[in-house]
């Protein structure tokens, strides 16, 4: 049934997907970030990817573009995963924000945008969600140092 | 060098003395076998928590077991787990708002010194927002430990003085 | 004195638009909200019109610690995401990791895995509704459960040497095997927890109060519940018996005989009662694995992961540079990606691994189903009442250090 389902999303997406892959079971694609949103619209209606499970990002510091976006899907129908990657870079690290899709995009992109300052246009919603509210920066980066606190209260001596 | 010496512990020398350092062992009694905490549970130390404050291991017997979980109607303000810089200004906030007297007993290892979380997001240790009475080790530590430091706490509680009059009333 | 301590949020609605409500705040600070989660509520009356939660007073910045660490110094990390079952986020990472480095366990380790995750599994919903019940009021309910979750403390300490956070899962196998006598504590404990958890049942199943302070309250629907995230006993509860043990089955589940039990109306009252029958169906999987369960090394014999034994260390040259290297840079993991879900007593608990090639990760994410549900939480108390949120709240099961990492 997996396999099935994996061939028919290679040819039906063969024009928006960059490049498929089989990785450790979970069907791989790599996309451009304009063609993110309206890709994963074709997963929910056409193939049933109706839990967005995750969205995360890695930091590649030495490449350009130097994010890379990665998102996570899951059909209950097939009982199948889907990972989409798209690469954006520092200097516009932008890409389309999926809350009129799903329910559950709100928390998890404002998790990403926290961590690594990815901004998901269409969010509207993008307060620190793990951090606080004058924290600079983005820890998850590899350039933010470990250590670096930022405390909100003044230490006792 | 002829030093000033200090008494710390001046002998009683007169029965007044007497008297308000039988108050004090009277009013430490009262105060160690009903210590109502507050506890500022954060995170997985609250498992044990949880276990010490239940059979069979019952801080009811130290008379520590009713939480009042409003700072005004507490005494023993136990932090329970990580501290993270988000949460810093909570803790403070609870801190203050609690009555005279209090204590304040650092639960597990993350409270008492950041535990193995060194980075940006946690406080090495609570000593740094709010003083600290006691300190109670472990990841998460035993219900015993718990105890043990409780028992600790309530010595330290029976030797200290208790004014009537203190310099803010 | 007059300090103004800063605040850490900004809530989405510091005004309101009626005249008629007022908003409240719930928490961080607070016995029902488990720790750390901020309610922001605004009121009409009694009735929660709108709720913001906000989360993020627990994170210890677990992805960040996990670039500085080798693969293995993370696992006591791990343990710590949801603390309640702290044996199946280790496996679940191992899992990952192993998946990786294409490394396939011993029978014995998988059959011993999968019981001690249904055994941790029991621990967390004993914990979850244990804690519901006491907010309730019901604190004979309470005691009755803790102790069942103590023996079980006391079981695991036996065999791993923690009560809470165990480090026992390894890459590769366990930290150890099962000492001598383990498995008949194992069968007086389940004969006790069914003792007591019949006592609860009794208590609490046709209790009129808690009926009307549950039944209809934080209803959901499938669709809902899906568009939302929701999966673990919350999307069993309204009706999908979505459960990854059946559907994508991993370690043993697929030689076990076991439900999948689900509700009828996704409230509070399906909820609870999802989770009392998960444990008894998990109960029945860990008497099936005990006789299942085969001899054998738990340790697969491979030198990129498993520490070799201490005699050959003391004595051949070999073995001791491979201890060196596996203790001081780590097992090498080849480069690549892996996510490997598993089904946590919370739902969908995934990890997503980036290597490259050495003995420490690029990245470890969690997909962390309390986080998720957080999301959608706001949905289950809008329209009931300010006291439903403590029954509802502690129905969602969040835990901290799965939500915050």
């Amino acid at each position: 049934m997996a396999p099935d389902v994996f061939e028919l999303i290679r040819d039906r997406l063969a024009e928006e997907v960059r490049d498929a892959s089989v990785s450790h079971g979970i069907l791989v694609l790599v996309l451009a970030p304009e063609t993110l949103p309206g890709t994963v619209e074709r997963l929910k209606s056409e193939f049933q990817f109706d839990l967005f499970l995750d969205v995360t990002a890695v930091d590649w510091p030495g490449q350009s573009p130097r994010f890379e976006v990665v998102y996570h899907f899951y059909s209950t129908a097939h009982r199948v995963r889907v990972r989409l990657k798209t690469r954006v870079p520092e200097a516009d690290p932008a890409v389309g924000s999926l809350v009129p899709l799903y329910g559950s995009a709100r928390f998890m992109e404002r998790e990403c945008h926290d961590m690594y300052g990815i901004v998901f246009r269409g969010n509207d919603d993008l307060r620190p969600i793990l951090l606080y509210e004058g924290f600079v920066g983005h820890p998850l980066r590899k350039d933010y140092p470990k250590r670096a606190e930022q405390p909100l209260m003044p230490y006792r001596d | 060098m002829a030093a000033r010496t200090i008494p710390i512990h001046p002998a009683p020398s007169s029965a007044f003395e007497y008297l308000t350092t039988k108050k004090d062992e009277l009013v430490g009694w009262a105060r160690k076998f009903s210590l109502f905490p507050y506890p500022f549970v954060t995170a997985c130390c609250a498992m044990e928590f949880m276990a010490v404050s239940s059979t069979p291991y019952d801080t009811d017997r130290f008379g520590a077991a009713l939480p009042r979980f409003s700072p005004r109607q507490s005494d023993l303000l136990m932090v329970v787990g990580t501290l993270t810089h988000k949460q810093a200004p909570i803790l403070r906030k609870v801190y203050e708002q609690m009555c005279e007297p209090k204590w304040v007993m650092a639960f597990g290892a993350c409270a008492t010194s950041g535990g193995f979380y060194q980075n940006y997001a946690a406080v090495a240790g609570v000593d740094k927002i709010i003083p600290v009475d006691i300190y109670v080790p472990g990841c998460p530590p035993r219900p015993e430990t718990v105890i043990d430091g409780i028992m600790k706490l309530q010595d330290l509680i029976a030797r200290s003085r208790h004014p009537i009059l203190t310099a803010n009333f | 004195m007059e300090t103004r301590l800063p605040n850490p949020v900004r809530s989405i609605f510091a005004r309101t638009d009626r005249d008629d409500t007022v908003v409240v705040n719930i928490g961080p600070s607070h016995p029902a909200t488990h720790g750390t989660i901020q309610i922001i509520a605004e009121l009409d009356g009694e009735k929660v019109v709108r709720a913001d939660a906000h989360c993020g007073y627990l994170h210890r910045g677990f992805e960040k610690e996990c670039e500085s660490h080798t693969w293995h110094n993370l696992i006591p990390y791990v343990d710590r995401l949801n603390y309640c079952s702290a044996l199946m986020n280790d496996f679940a990472y191992c899992d990952a990791v192993e998946k990786l480095m294409g490394i396939e366990l011993t029978p014995r380790c998988r059959y011993l895995r999968t019981l001690l995750a249904e055994y941790s599994r029991v621990a967390d919903h004993l914990t979850c509704i244990a804690a519901s019940l006491m907010e309730m009021g019901a604190m004979t309910a309470f005691l009755y459960l803790v102790m069942i979750r103590d023996f079980i403390y006391e079981h695991l300490a036996d065999l791993t040497g923690a009560r809470v956070t165990y480090t026992y899962g390894r890459i590769g196998g366990l930290a150890c095997d099962l000492p001598a006598g383990w498995l008949a504590r194992l069968a007086e404990i389940l004969d006790q927890y069914e003792v007591f958890v019949g006592r609860v049942h009794g208590l609490m199943d046709r209790n009129r109060i808690f009926i009307d302070r549950t039944r209809d309250v934080g209803a959901i629907s499938t669709a809902d519940a899906i568009n939302l995230g929701f999966t673990g006993p919350i999307l069993r509860s309204t009706g999908a018996p979505r459960d990854l043990r059946k559907d994508t089955p991993y370690l043993a589940y697929a030689e076990l005989d076991f439900e999948v039990p689900v509700g009828i109306k996704g409230d509070n009252y399906d909820r609870y009662y999802v989770r009392m029958r998960e444990m008894d169906e998990s109960v029945y999987m860990i008497r099936q694995l005990v006789d299942m369960l085969p001899e054998g090394p738990i340790n697969v014999d491979d030198r990129r992961c498993t520490l070799p034994e201490k005699r050959l260390v003391y004595t051949e040259i070999e073995s001791l540079i491979n201890h060196f290297k596996l203790i001081m840079e780590g097992p090498q993991v080849p480069a690549g990606e892996a996510y490997s879900a598993h089904e946590a007593a919370n739902g969908e608990l995934g990890f997503y691994i980036v290597s490259t090639g050495t003995g420490t990760p690029y990245k470890v994410h969690v997909r962390a189903p309390s986080f998720v549900h957080m999301g959608g939480a706001h949905r289950l108390m809008e329209g009931y009442q300010l006291a439903d949120i403590i029954p509802t709240f502690g129905s969602v099961n969040m835990i901290g250090g799965e939500c915050d990492r």
